[in-house]
């Protein structure tokens, strides 16, 4: 493939990209906001693939080797620190389940005297 | 492994990570969204690996335990208060590898014969100069929500010129950067300016405005991630990387809109700036403040019909959320109403409240959200403020010159009688004065909140 067809497609999925990005939160409660932001963090440590492909490539010099040695270290600590905080402030969230059911709606109204 | 194998397989995790944040964003689905998108990830990984991994395989295992290891820790050891900064400083280490990617690429194809490609020069400039201003405004949040530095608002004059005058010399040295003068020392100073640039656009912002800051700078590094995979020629992270570049700055619209602020205030507000007068004429009203003591109080919560517990970031900072609990236990015993009033951004987050309380093992029934709350004031006999301070400060009703002005906030001051629970007269970490505390229907109990809740659950016993 020539290299303006691949960057054509490459835009192509990178507009699709945007507004799937948009679409699929678009109704989220607000005490999921922090959840959701600490989960998109951990997404983005998808640049330790890129950091990978720079640190394995073939015929580097010592400025490749402290550079892509440099960002493997730093996307590591963003994927696995990112769904790590994810997933801790998520487990808050399953002990609820059981508390649901019992209690009635509002109490219905005030207690009397 | 063919680059056409690579990208079909890249396919899955692409797949996991829209899914897993289409899963985020529903309470009951999010914590597998969450392992639905570390899934993604491993695949992603593994397939890299195969594909790159057996030139210097032992340098990129090395990287990842120190990186990984190190996340891990930091991950696992931090306290749920201190969360916010966590994702601050793993957002900033992510924008850095996106500006050293775009470093090593630079440098790879430099001394490749022919002039570099244009969209490729474009894309190098790009996630350079976005990447460094995520990986310093990230570091400067970090320290600010750490208190490593003051949290309050740092200002001097001409300081939106100076930062735009900034940002624009970073722009035009991009541009010439993309026009032919490919350079190596022309992309480091674009980085350093980048990187220069995030600490004087975040210093003047306040910390409790933070987590708008940080989502806007993880939208950041996602699409300076994007941009890295236009010079890799890699799907993974151009998707990646704009799912969250795009979700990111909707995440950032919805949190300003929860604190009813727009993002161009919130980030070049400088928040608390317009305080000092306003702060000034509260004081000038002459409000005396009244001390209670916690046999006092007690009491006034024992013999209540209802009492409403409005939780802030105080009783985060004193891990107080277990004793709350065990005190709205007794008073339920004693067949008071309790419930909790939860300000969609109380804490330094939002849900934050939330989530301490569910570590309580709050019943789900009793947290009310804010339209709810409001409505039930005025039949509350108590309303309990444990340390928090800006989200019922009743100047943002009723202060136009209060730079909250405008803020949904709990009307506890509707309440027969307010109790609030606080360190000092100190301001809140907004630094904005709080009338309420000079309302004559208000008592402050003077303390660390978890100290005078254990001694209100000692006096409640003994009624």
């Amino acid at each position: 493939m020539s290299h303006n067809t691949l960057l054509v497609f490459e835009l192509t999925i990178l507009v699709l990209a945007i507004f799937l990005g948009f679409e699929v939160i678009s109704k989220v409660p607000t005490l999921l906001h922090t959840p959701l932001m600490s989960g998109t963090n951990a997404i983005h440590g998808i640049v330790l693939v890129g950091a990978m492909i720079v640190l394995g490539a073939p015929n580097k010099d010592v400025f490749d080797w402290v550079v892509g040695f440099l960002a493997v270290v730093l996307g590591s600590a963003n994927v696995v620190g990112g769904f790590v905080v994810t997933d801790r402030m998520l487990e808050m969230f399953k002990k609820r389940e059981p508390a649901k059911a019992p209690d009635a709606r509002d109490g219905g109204g005030p207690p009397g005297e | 492994m063919s680059t056409n194998l690579a990208n079909l397989l890249y396919l899955i995790p692409i797949s996991a990570f829209i899914l897993a944040l289409h899963f985020l964003s529903d309470p009951a689905r999010a914590r597998r969204g969450n392992q639905i998108g570390a899934f993604g990830m491993l695949v992603a990984i593994v397939v890299t690996w195969v594909k790159v991994g057996a030139t210097s395989w032992w340098a990129i295992v090395i990287g990842m335990v120190i990186g990984g290891g190190f996340g891990a820790v930091a991950a696992r050891r931090v306290k749920m208060t201190a969360m916010p900064q966590m994702v601050a400083l793993f957002n900033g280490v992510g924008g850095g590898a996106a500006a050293l990617i775009a470093l090593a690429e630079l440098h790879r194809i430099l001394p490749e014969p022919g002039r570099p490609k244009i969209d490729i020069a474009l894309a190098i400039a790009l996630s350079g100069l976005i990447g460094a201003i995520s990986f310093s405004g990230s570091m400067v949040a970090f320290a600010k929500l750490q208190e490593l530095i003051r949290g309050r608002p740092i200002t001097y004059p001409g300081q939106k010129l100076v930062n735009l005058g900034l940002l624009a010399v970073c722009i035009a040295l991009s541009v010439v950067l993309v026009s032919g003068v490919q350079d190596e020392w022309l992309l480091w100073v674009v980085i350093g300016g980048g990187a220069f640039f995030g600490v004087l656009f975040v210093l003047p912002i306040g910390g409790a405005d933070m987590p708008v800051v940080i989502s806007l700078l993880n939208a950041f590094t996602g699409l300076a991630v994007a941009v890295s995979g236009f010079e890799l020629e890699n799907n993974v992270m151009i998707v990646a990387g704009m799912l969250v570049g795009a979700s990111g700055t909707l995440l950032t619209l919805l949190m300003g809109r929860a604190m009813n602020r727009s993002i161009a205030n919130v980030l070049f507000g400088a928040f608390g700036q317009v305080s000092a007068g306003a702060a000034a004429a509260a004081e000038s009203d002459g409000g005396t403040v009244r001390a209670a003591s916690a046999e006092d109080v007690a009491v006034m919560l024992a013999y209540a019909h209802k009492v409403v517990f409005v939780p802030g970031y105080g009783l985060a900072v004193a891990q107080a959320q277990h004793d709350v609990r065990q005190l709205a236990d007794l008073l339920e015993a004693k067949g008071v109403d309790v419930t909790y009033a939860i300000h969609p951004v109380a804490g330094r987050m939002p849900g934050h409240m939330n989530v301490l309380l569910a570590e309580a093992n709050v019943p789900y029934p009793q947290l009310k959200e804010m339209e709810d709350a409001n409505s039930e004031f005025t039949r509350t006999d108590v309303a309990l403020v444990v340390g928090a301070n800006d989200v019922v400060n009743p100047d943002a009703r009723n202060n136009e010159g209060s730079p909250i002005y405008g803020m949904p906030i709990l009307n506890v001051d509707q309440a027969q009688t307010v109790v609030v629970l606080k360190r000092s007269m100190n301001p809140g970490f907004a630094g904005i004065e709080n009338p309420l505390f000079y309302n004559p229907k208000t008592v402050m109990l003077f303390g660390d909140a978890k100290e005078s809740i254990d001694r209100l659950i000692e006096d409640v016993k003994g009624l």
